[in-house]
């Protein structure tokens, strides 16, 4: 029996609005893996960053982000359009305005937009562990909330369906966010890690990198399955209200999306016992992560056989970049952050043209890729440059030393193990 | 090098833009590849200038 159009849409509506109370299951495991691959004496300063860059994130998104961002255009094909529940189709104002019905579209919109832009939020404190000041970061986010993510949020969902849907495939598509969440973070990600430089001692003078190892692998593998969750709610929620996916096809985005995280670990489980002989964990950790990205923009629109296929060159592409971005570019990225999410994310967005067998929906995703890199990228590293002239990125050489718990914050994560070789030097030096 | 990256990047994706706005039929898939070597090649140049001297380091 098919059920009433009313119920259908309530239905569905409850459906997305438990999809996306899932995703901050995603920020949280963002932030533990971040938290994990950076040294223990930067781990308290790593877990406060992220619970201010999202503070400010979500902020700075309620005041003027999600205005900028408008509701996305094909949100009248969501659960069989019911215009009493749908609410005001007019563009969102600022501080939310005409969202004024807690239970409508534009409502839910809001709410899945404040916890994407957490997200790609914390994308780049990865990119910038143990370097980066606490200030510049929070000022570094309220222009990636407040500009950055919601003009590009803003041609994904809103204006290049338009344009392109006519011309090139179905137009540009990005259900998950690949682009708009995972790859505007990891290009400001690398901006970011450009702009600070690498940390003291990762190069040695020969140019060769130093090791620095992760301070926690059980953070990272928790973080990695927390993280698993919260994409499975991501890319359901968005799906349905970024891609007009029906609820129904919810099982094949929460398959497409698993698929994509296992085939890229197994990926980077099986590259790194080829060439370590024995596998890594945190490139394990990256690589199920990258699948997990590169899932996103094609979750409602392939195959799981493709997914599957995504996941594995997702898994190889993060390893691969991993290692490019420290040997041949010399960008230190503590945590994979550019790898995995700018890297990962644009293969996403490739795979969605590679997959459907259409010229033209390979174009269109080629004109989003596009945007990201010749718009995005000069815009947040103009708009980080520019930041950097007034409020350093930088912590101060003694402090990056010290480690940022003790500077930054006066209180180290681990007092009862506070004393590592080179610390203790610093401190008897100080004398 | 750092400001002619920085420019290529816009420029391609102003030819991308252009192609979209101007062109229909054959030409449209050429410019839009075009656009996106251009980008390509000033990413590359963008990073290569970001390589740090190693004297800069440890």
């Amino acid at each position: 029996m098919t059920p009433a159009p009313a119920e259908h849409f309530f239905g569905s509506f409850t459906l997305c609005l438990v999809f996306s109370l899932l995703v901050p299951f995603a920020i949280a495991g963002l932030a533990l893996i971040n938290a994990g691959l950076g040294r223990s004496r930067s781990a308290a300063h790593a877990m406060t960053s992220a619970l201010c860059v999202i503070s400010v994130a979500a902020l700075v998104y309620f005041t003027c982000g999600f205005a900028i961002q408008g509701l996305p255009s094909k949100l009248g094909l969501f659960g069989g359009f019911h215009p009493e529940m749908i609410g005001s189709f007019l563009s969102p104002g600022l501080f939310l305005q005409r969202v004024d019905r807690p239970f409508s579209l534009p409502a839910i919109c809001a709410l899945l937009g404040l916890f994407s832009v957490g997200i790609t939020s914390l994308i780049p404190l990865g990119a910038s562990a143990d370097r980066w000041r606490l200030s510049a970061a929070c000022a570094s986010t309220a222009m990636l909330a407040g500009w950055t993510y919601p003009v590009f949020g803003h041609l994904v969902w809103r204006t290049l369906p338009s344009i392109l849907g006519t011309r090139l495939g179905s137009g540009f598509v990005d259900a998950g966010g690949s682009g708009a969440i995972q790859v505007t973070g990891g290009l400001t990600a690398l901006s970011i890690a450009w702009l600070l430089g690498p940390r003291q001692g990762k190069y040695l003078s020969n140019g060769m990198p130093a090791a620095i190892p992760a301070h926690n692998g059980v953070y990272v593998m928790f973080g990695s399955m927390l993280a698993w969750i919260g994409w499975l709610g991501l890319n359901s929620a968005g799906a349905m209200l970024y891609a007009g996916s029906p609820a129904e096809n919810s099982v094949l985005v929460a398959i497409n999306t698993t698929f994509s995280a296992m085939a890229a670990a197994l990926t980077a489980a099986a590259i790194t016992r080829i060439r370590f002989r024995k596998p890594d964990a945190s490139l394990i950790a990256n690589g199920w992560v990258g699948g997990l990205v590169a899932s996103s923009a094609g979750c409602a629109s392939l195959k799981p056989a493709t997914a599957v296929l995504t996941g594995l060159v997702a898994g190889a592409l993060v390893v691969l970049a991993i290692e490019f971005l420290e040997f041949t570019l010399k960008v230190d990225d503590p945590c994979g952050s550019i790898s995995v999410h700018a890297v990962a994310g644009i293969w996403g967005l490739l795979a969605v043209g590679v997959f459907s067998g259409n010229g033209g929906q390979l174009l269109a995703q080629l004109v989003g890729i596009a945007t990201l890199l010749g718009f995005i990228l000069p815009l947040t590293y103009g708009l980080n440059w520019l930041l950097g002239r007034f409020i350093p990125h930088r912590v101060s050489s003694d402090g990056e030393r010290q480690g940022l718990d003790l500077h930054e914050l006066g209180a180290d994560a681990y007092p009862e193990f506070a004393v590592h070789a080179d610390e203790f030097m610093f401190l008897v030096s100080s004398f | 090098m750092k400001l002619g990256g920085f420019f290529l990047l816009l420029s391609g994706w102003a030819i991308v833009v252009a192609a979209l706005t101007l062109l229909h039929g054959g030409a449209l898939p050429a410019f839009i590849v075009a656009g996106l070597a251009v980008e390509i090649l000033g990413l590359v140049l963008f990073a290569k200038s970001h390589i740090p001297l190693s004297e800069d380091n440890g």
